[in-house]
């Protein structure tokens, strides 16, 4: 009890401070010093309408790149963890999933799946993106995974999706290489008409080739999740 | 357009503090992901429909189900 | 004004359950509100008032009202990574519970403090 009158003071502290801290930065106010190059430039160097697009894989593509491998870190990470002991049994449900779920969810996925793509292959026109395209894609799996008990994602099919997409985005920024102007992701294909779907050179490839990936990679962590734990279930 | 931010904050202040203090874990968690789908909307109303998109399909969905399995395989209720 | 409130005090609530809480679920739940409530409060940093989003959607948008794309781009990117790194916390937390079967960090004692 007196642990937490102790931490709420401590918080309590740490809240005041911050607020006075953050007064300093009037809200709503124009802060920006290099946003605004971007917003202002971004247009005629890299092709692509949203800004948030051009800035995540133009500007800092290079974050992105780091990002991802983080991202496939932590799904090794929970495959590692959790087929650590033990193999893999059935699945058992108390209760089998109902006809309605079951053909509803068949009819309902191929256009989560397409929704999905339309989503990160206009990444850098409307908002949107890989990161969001491939976490809509994951959830269509989990669809599956409810209506039918015996669903498995074949692995391997998986691991190929996600190498080559991952290769696809190395080998593009390692061509920047070679290029005449020798930097890293230099996008080297022409702009094309500005708002239209072919355009900005290089960046739709590589967010198509991020969707892919994240969309792997998260079906991946659920797959790990609800075969190897829910299998267990019975244990206890 | 304010007083729909006030609103939203004074909810998702208060599914907080209820995801932290119920004792069903998987009521906790659902009332997380209902956190989750509040801030995606603020951040639409703060102009940000990338980052909106993005928290409410991840937020809101893959980490509660995320979330679900794993109460689901452990306790279900807190002492 | 109140959106700088609102995310400190969602951190402010995270912070309580990761330093009180003691299930190991509500701590990572804590986490997690700790994550949302920094990625508003970098979001409600770039806003400017009566501002668009940052995208040439259409003809005649005015560039000097448009938002700060930065803070947005860092977020984006924020997000994936919460996701993914509490999967790996909540895959830790199923492994420690097959070890000592329970989730009450007090009777954890390699994690008592």
């Amino acid at each position: 009890m007196i642990r937490k009158v102790v931490y709420s003071i401590f918080l309590a502290i740490i809240v005041l401070s911050l607020v006075l801290f953050f007064a300093a930065f009037p809200f709503g106010k124009n802060k920006m010093t290099v946003g605004k190059y971007y917003i202002d430039h971004g247009v005629q160097q890299t092709g692509a309408a949203n800004i948030v697009t051009s800035v995540v894989l133009d500007y800092r593509g290079f974050d992105t790149l780091g990002e991802v491998s983080v991202l496939f870190a932590a799904a090794a990470g929970v495959g590692v963890l959790l087929h650590m002991i033990g193999e893999r049994r059935e699945r058992k449900v108390k209760v089998p999933p109902n006809f309605v779920v079951r053909v509803g969810s068949r009819i309902v996925f191929p256009f989560i799946l397409l929704f999905g793509v339309y989503i990160f292959v206009h990444g850098h026109l409307t908002p949107g993106g890989g990161f969001q395209g491939g976490s809509i894609i994951a959830s269509g799996f989990l669809l599956l995974y409810l209506a039918y008990p015996n669903y498995k994602l074949k692995r391997g099919g998986l691991a190929a999706i996600e190498g080559l997409a991952g290769l696809t985005f190395v080998t593009l920024g390692l061509y920047g290489l070679l290029t005449p102007k020798v930097s890293f992701l230099y996008n080297f294909l022409p702009m094309g008409v500005f708002n239209t779907l072919v355009s900005a050179g290089i960046l739709p490839i590589i967010y198509v080739a991020i969707g892919f990936k994240v969309a792997s990679e998260f079906a991946g962590i659920i797959d790990d999740m609800i075969c190897d734990v829910m299998c267990r279930g019975g244990e206890k | 357009m304010i007083y729909v931010a006030w609103v939203l904050i004074i909810f998702m202040i208060a599914l907080s503090i209820l995801a932290i203090e119920l004792k069903n874990l998987i009521a906790a968690v659902v009332a997380m992901g209902a956190v989750s789908l509040i801030i995606s909307v603020l951040f639409l109303l703060l102009q940000a429909p990338d980052v909106a998109m993005a928290e409410a399909s991840i937020g809101a969905a893959l980490t509660m189900i995320i979330y679900v399995i794993g109460v689901r395989q452990t306790e279900r209720r807190e002492e | 004004m109140i959106y700088y409130i609102g995310s400190l005090l969602l951190i402010a609530v995270g912070l309580y359950a990761v330093l009180v809480k003691s299930n190991l679920i509500k701590i990572i739940i804590g986490l997690n509100f700790i994550s949302s409530g920094v990625n508003l409060l970098i979001i409600s940093v770039g806003y400017i008032n009566n501002g668009t989003a940052p995208i040439f959607s259409r003809l005649g948008l005015n560039p000097n009202t448009m938002v700060d794309p930065i803070p947005q781009a860092l977020t984006l990117t924020a997000i994936v990574i919460d996701a993914s790194e509490l999967a790996l916390a909540v895959a830790f937390v199923v492994l420690l519970y097959r070890h000592y079967k329970t989730l009450d960090i007090k009777k954890i004692r390699s994690l008592k403090w």
